[in-house]
């Protein structure tokens, strides 16, 4: 497989991925908020489909996702925002949901139409990776999309070697034990783990999430791995400032 | 070899189609470590002894099994109750916490987490800790802690700090929610005790095995009083479903046993405001599991509504679906008004005020006839003090 993800980690520079949630702050920002991040610099995008129970987010990303809900958002409501949006936006785009909305729309459907979009990826956080390779894996494959894998610093070196396997463009680093959205900085403990993952020379890229607030985070994050990904301090900063000042929240990452 | 019991899990948490982990990452090495210990160490003959001293000593088992003389001259059946409303703490819900409590130990934990919704599981879980000397965190939902206020103050008293959760609709659900980001938050330290057969594999498996002591001594306690382990039907009432767990489990494979599953159906099934979740919900995972669940088309998860808050939950256990779904048990919805009137007959007819919960089981009557030498074993899986509150107000005492 190759696609839009695999060109882009094979550029020189660092990657920046922004995670915004669909349908927020208003229902029909999607498109606009999209555009705009592409336009502000931003290397990939992680499109959050908004779920009523989101385990693995913490209170920001939660009350995007519940004022998303409320506004209308769900699967064929994202679907039929994202006709069209090749024809403007060229930067790989990701679907990060949870794995029930996948299973409700039909788990093909779902990959066909992403497919059809244009998407590269998807991240699922709660579908396994053992569930993943016996039931899921020919389906994805089948329509050219990433299955992004999440580790963490407890991840063994062996379970990562196995997901190093199943994968073929980059590895979603976890930073630290926590919900999104932690705002505690990056101490020894996270570079050391950086460094120890780097170390491991896996075949795919490695791109650092949660706790990346800013020009420093992001720095740190990137500096033993090929790129990071933001998610609640931008939907923070949106949220307090609305879509047209995104192009400022991108210069204070770089 | 003994052959699997199908109702039961298979070595990946699965109950048929259902049961599994569909778990983030973040939760894998806790949820891995547990699923590769717990049954070397609920099996080890010194872990069994310190259970079974508790239980006896500490909790007050055997729970009688008690013939329901006037109920059964009412309803032209021999009507037995299991009476886990004896428990200290007044539910079968301890049953599950002194065994998570003793495996936590056995697995080095110093912090305890908990979801609650009516405060049952929440009361069980920090009085369990407060035997052990152990830390405990209680999660419940802001709705919760306001409507449950007497159990809030005895999980104080226990030494429990009870946290609200804020999120979603803050009830049971989202308790759950916050437990789980608490652990993954805390991967090291803590464990997590669920409350229900519910949650990703070997949740399920492990509280149902830490309840199936209720069928255990049913049998035992039916032989000396019918001259036969099994009765006719076992009846209980399912949220999540640990204590019908725990009164099938023995019988799952006995065939001629009739299995009664008895959900609460609220204001009823054609309203908004139900919890039938067998009747209501579809395929789908909450808290880790796939099972059957109230959803919208999109795969929302909805709120559910039952005038018992231990009802409250838009899932059920694996287990429950499987037997759903096999046909292995029959499933009843019960409504509040009739669930509440059944309360009140069990307190007139035998001194015995139950949980509103409980009661939903009490109103199968309304829907089944039985016959004149049939033997029904109910679960009577809590008492009401708690809801007194409910019944006064319901009824106008």
């Amino acid at each position: 497989m190759n696609n839009r993800i695999n060109q882009k980690l094979a550029e020189d520079s660092k990657v920046l991925s922004i995670y915004f949630t669909a349908g927020f702050p208003t229902l029909e920002d999607t498109r606009k908020v999209m555009l705009t991040l592409q336009n502000a610099g931003v290397d990939m995008l992680e499109i959050g489909l908004p779920f009523s129970d989101p385990l693995a987010d913490g209170p920001t990303i939660q009350e995007s996702s519940t004022a998303a809900l409320k506004n209308g958002m769900s699967s064929q409501k994202l679907f039929e925002q994202l006709e069209g949006v090749r024809d403007e936006i060229h930067i790989p785009l990701i679907v990060m949901g949870y794995f029930n909305a996948m299973l409700q729309y039909g788990v093909e459907a779902f990959c066909k139409k992403c497919n059809e979009l244009g998407i590269d990826g998807i991240i699922m956080p709660d579908l396994p990776l053992e569930i993943y390779q016996k039931e899921y894996q020919e389906i994805f494959e089948k329509y050219n999309l990433h299955n992004i894998f999440l580790i963490t610093p407890q991840t063994s070196d062996e379970r990562i070697r196995l997901m190093d396997e199943v994968s073929n463009s980059f590895i979603y680093m976890v930073s630290t034990a926590s919900t999104t959205g932690s705002n505690a900085g990056f101490g020894d403990e996270q570079m050391q783990y950086f460094k120890r993952i780097s170390k491991m020379k896996l075949k795919n890229k490695l791109v650092v999430g949660f706790g990346i607030k800013d020009q420093e985070t992001f720095q740190q994050a990137t500096q033993f791995t090929k790129g990071s990904i933001i998610g609640s301090a931008f939907i923070k900063h949106l949220t307090e400032n609305g879509v047209d000042s995104i192009p400022d929240f991108v210069k204070t990452i770089r | 070899m003994k052959a699997r019991n199908p109702y039961l899990a298979d070595e990946a948490g699965f109950y048929g189609k259902f049961g599994g982990a569909f778990i983030p990452e973040m939760l894998y090495p806790n949820i891995e470590n547990l699923k590769q210990q717990y049954l070397s160490i609920i099996e080890e003959e010194s872990f069994q002894n310190k259970l079974n001293d508790l239980l006896k000593d500490y909790v007050g088992r055997p729970t009688p099994l008690y013939f329901a003389k006037r109920m059964s001259e009412k309803y032209g059946a021999k009507i037995y109750l299991k009476r886990e409303d004896l428990c200290h703490t007044g539910a079968h819900k301890v049953n599950n916490t002194i065994g998570q409590i003793l495996l936590a130990k056995r697995l080095g934990k110093k912090r305890i987490i908990a979801e609650t919704g009516a405060g049952q599981h929440g009361v069980a879980t920090a009085t369990a800790c407060a035997l052990m000397g152990i830390e405990c965190i209680i999660y419940m939902g802001a709705v919760d802690i306001k409507r449950q206020a007497p159990n809030v103050s005895r999980m104080k008293m226990l030494g429990a700090k009870v946290v609200p959760a804020n999120s979603g609709s803050k009830t049971l659900k989202d308790a759950t929610n916050e437990a789980i980001r608490d652990w993954i938050s805390n991967p090291e330290n803590t464990h997590y005790i669920i409350g229900s057969v519910v949650g990703p594999h070997p949740y399920p498996d492990l509280v149902a095995r830490f309840q199936a002591i209720i069928s255990k001594e049913t049998k035992a306690q039916l032989l000396e009083k019918e001259g036969r382990e099994n009765p006719d039907y076992v009846i209980a009432c399912v949220g999540g479903g640990s204590n019908a767990a725990g009164l099938y489990y023995h019988y799952l494979d006995q065939e001629e046993v009739q299995i009664i599953a008895v959900e609460a159906a609220g204001k009823g099934i054609l309203t908004t405001e139900s919890a039938a979740t067998t009747a209501l919900g579809k395929e789908g995972i909450i808290h880790g599991s796939k099972t059957l669940l109230m959803q919208n088309p999109d795969g929302q998860i909805t709120e559910p509504y039952s005038i018992s808050a231990g009802l409250d939950y838009p899932g059920i256990g694996p287990m429950h679906a499987h037997l759903f779904e096999s046909g292995r048990a029959k499933f009843v919805s019960i409504t509040d008004e009739d669930a509440m009137q059944a309360g009140l007959e069990l307190s007139k007819t035998e001194g015995i005020i139950p949980a509103i919960e409980t009661a939903h089981a009490f109103a199968i009557f309304k829907e089944m006839k039985f016959k004149k030498d049939d033997v029904l074993v109910f679960n009577l899986s809590g008492r009401g003090d708690k809801d007194l509150q409910t019944y006064i107000d319901y009824f106008g005492f």
